[in-house]
C-alpha cells in the first residue's frame, strides 16, 4: 500500500466496517446527482407498468399503487460518487408485490427500469426480488422531494444509487442483460459498493 | 436523455500515480494542478478523473474532478479543484500537495456530459462549473477553431473568476454579487435574458454548476425554446 504523504483523513465513518470501501458519511446531507432535467411527474396521469417476460403484464394507477401492501427500507445508500447517507428511510411497497402479480416467465433473468425522462438502468432479477427493490413514495416519513425522484421512484438500495432510478415508469423483465444509460457509458453492469464495482472491469 | 450512446468509450484506466508538474492560481480558493500521468490515455473534453487518497492505516477518500486541459495536450491532465473549507479531498490538494509530489488517480470517467468535437457548442457554466467546458473550449481552440461556441458563465465577482485570461469573444460573463467597473449588467443571478443573449442553434446545450444553478439555467434554456433533450446537465455534487 501507498501512502498520500501528508494525508490523515477528516470524515472516517463511525463504527469500523459501516460504510462501503472509498465512501464518505454525508451527514443529514442528501445530494441531487441527475444528469437530465428534474421532469414533471403528475399523480393523476402517472402509471407503472411492469411487462416484458412475464405471463400477465400489468399496470398500475397511483390509487391502485396505494392499495397495494405496504413495505419500507430503513438502512442506508451509497452513491458511486462516494458518498453514503445512514439511517435513512423509505416507505412505499415491495417489487416482489409487482413482480408476483405479474408472474415473471423462467427465462427473466434482468430487468430494466425506466424513468418518466428516459433514463434507464439494469438490474440482474436476483438483485430486485426476495426483498431487496422497492417502489417508494415516501423519505423519512414525507412526500419524496421531486430532485430525489419524486413523487415516486424505485431503490435498489444495497447496489449503488444510480441503479435506484428516480421518476419510475416501468420494469421490464428480460432473458438477457441490456446495460442501461449510465452503463453503455462506463459505469458497473451489477454496482455492488461492498465490491466498489464502480465502473467496467472493476 | 434517450438518446443512444455514440461511439463506446474506451475502458476506464487503471489507477495510477500522477506527478505534480506545475500548480497555477485561478482565484483565492480555486488552483490548477499540472500532472505528468505515465499511463496517460486521450480523454473527451468533458470527463473527469478520480482522485484517491490514501492514510498510512489504509483510509481512503476519493473525490471526482474535471479535467480542464484539452486532449491535445498528450501526456498531462490538468485538474482545476476549488478548496471546500469542510472538504477532506480538496483542501489537501490545495494545502498539502506541491510541485514533484504524486497522488494517486483513475480515469477518464463519465461518456454523457462530453464533446466529441463536432457540434456547435453552446455553455453554460456557474463557478467552477467551468472546468469541464473549459476543456471543450480548448480543445476546439487547437483542433476544430471553426466550429461555434459561446459560453455564459456565472461568477460571484471578477475575483472569482477562473482562466480568466482566456476567456474571450465566445464568453460573455454574469457577475452575481458585485460586478467589474466596466460592467453594464447589475449584478444578480443568471435570468432570461441573459440565456436568451447567448442561445443559439447548437448541438446539445451543456450546463454545469452546482444542483441549484444547473436546474435555473437549464429551465431559462427550456423557455428560450431548447428542448430538454438538448440539454446535459453536470451537477457539481459534493466534493471535497
Amino acid at each position: 500500500m501507498r501512502v498520500s504523504r501528508g494525508f490523515t483523513g477528516r470524515r472516517r465513518g463511525g463504527e469500523p466496517g459501516r460504510l462501503p470501501p472509498g465512501q464518505y458519511d454525508v451527514g443529514s446531507d442528501w445530494p441531487v446527482l441527475t444528469a437530465e432535467l428534474t421532469p414533471r411527474v403528475d399523480l393523476d396521469s402517472w402509471t407503472i407498468t411492469v411487462n416484458g417476460r412475464v405471463a400477465q403484464p400489468r399496470t398500475w394507477t397511483w390509487p391502485e399503487v396505494r392499495a397495494l401492501p405496504a413495505s419500507r427500507y430503513d438502512g442506508d445508500i451509497h452513491c458511486v460518487t462516494t458518498w453514503s447517507k445512514l439511517d435513512t428511510s423509505f416507505a412505499g411497497l415491495s417489487v416482489d408485490t409487482l413482480l408476483d402479480a405479474v408472474r415473471p416467465t423462467p427465462e427473466a433473468t434482468f430487468a430494466v427500469a425506466t424513468s418518466a425522462t428516459g433514463y434507464t438502468t439494469n438490474l440482474p432479477i436476483e438483485d430486485v426480488t426476495g426483498g431487496k427493490a422497492w417502489i417508494v413514495w415516501e423519505h423519512e416519513g414525507r412526500p419524496l422531494p421531486i430532485e430525489h425522484g419524486g413523487p415516486v421512484r424505485m431503490i435498489v438500495p444495497h447496489l449503488y444509487f444510480w441503479k435506484s432510478a428516480k421518476w419510475i415508469e416501468s420494469i421490464t423483465l428480460l432473458d438477457h442483460d441490456e446495460p442501461g444509460f449510465w452503463e453503455v457509458r462506463g459505469y458497473h453492469d451489477r454496482g455492488d459498493p461492498w465490491r466498489e464495482q464502480r465502473y467496467q472491469g472493476d | 436523455m434517450t438518446e443512444p450512446a455514440a461511439a463506446p468509450l474506451p475502458p476506464v484506466g487503471p489507477w495510477q500515480w500522477g506527478r505534480v508538474e506545475r500548480v497555477r492560481v485561478e482565484n483565492p480558493h480555486v488552483r490548477t494542478l499540472r500532472l505528468v500521468l505515465p499511463e496517460w490515455t486521450p480523454h473527451l473534453p468533458g470527463q473527469h478523473y478520480v482522485v484517491r487518497l490514501t492514510a498510512d492505516d489504509g483510509y481512503t477518500a476519493s473525490r471526482s474532478y474535471s479535467v480542464g486541459s484539452p486532449p491535445d495536450d498528450a501526456g498531462v491532465i490538468e485538474l482545476t479543484v476549488d478548496r471546500l473549507p469542510d472538504g477532506e479531498v480538496s483542501p489537501y490538494l490545495h494545502d498539502e500537495l506541491t510541485v514533484g509530489d504524486e497522488v494517486e488517480l483513475r480515469g477518464p470517467v463519465g461518456g454523457y456530459f462530453v464533446w466529441r468535437g463536432e457540434a456547435p457548442l453552446l455553455l453554460v457554466a456557474g463557478g467552477s462549473g467551468v472546468v469541464p467546458v473549459m476543456a471543450m473550449l480548448r480543445h476546439r481552440r487547437l483542433a476544430r477553431p471553426e466550429v461555434p461556441a459561446r459560453l455564459l458563465f456565472s461568477v460571484r465577482s471578477p475575483q472569482e473568476l477562473i482562466y480568466a485570461d482566456e476567456l474571450g469573444d465566445e464568453t460573455t460573463i454574469v457577475y452575481t454579487r458585485r460586478t467589474s467597473d466596466s460592467s453594464a449588467r447589475r449584478a444578480g443571478r443568471v435570468g432570461e435574458a441573459d440565456v436568451a443573449a447567448v442561445a443559439f442553434d447548437a448541438g446539445p446545450a451543456y450546463v454545469c454548476g452546482s444542483s441549484g444553478f444547473v436546474e435555473t439555467a437549464a429551465m431559462l434554456l427550456v423557455d428560450s425554446g431548447y428542448g430538454p433533450e438538448r440539454i446535459l446537465l453536470e451537477r457539481y455534487g459534493p466534493t471535497g
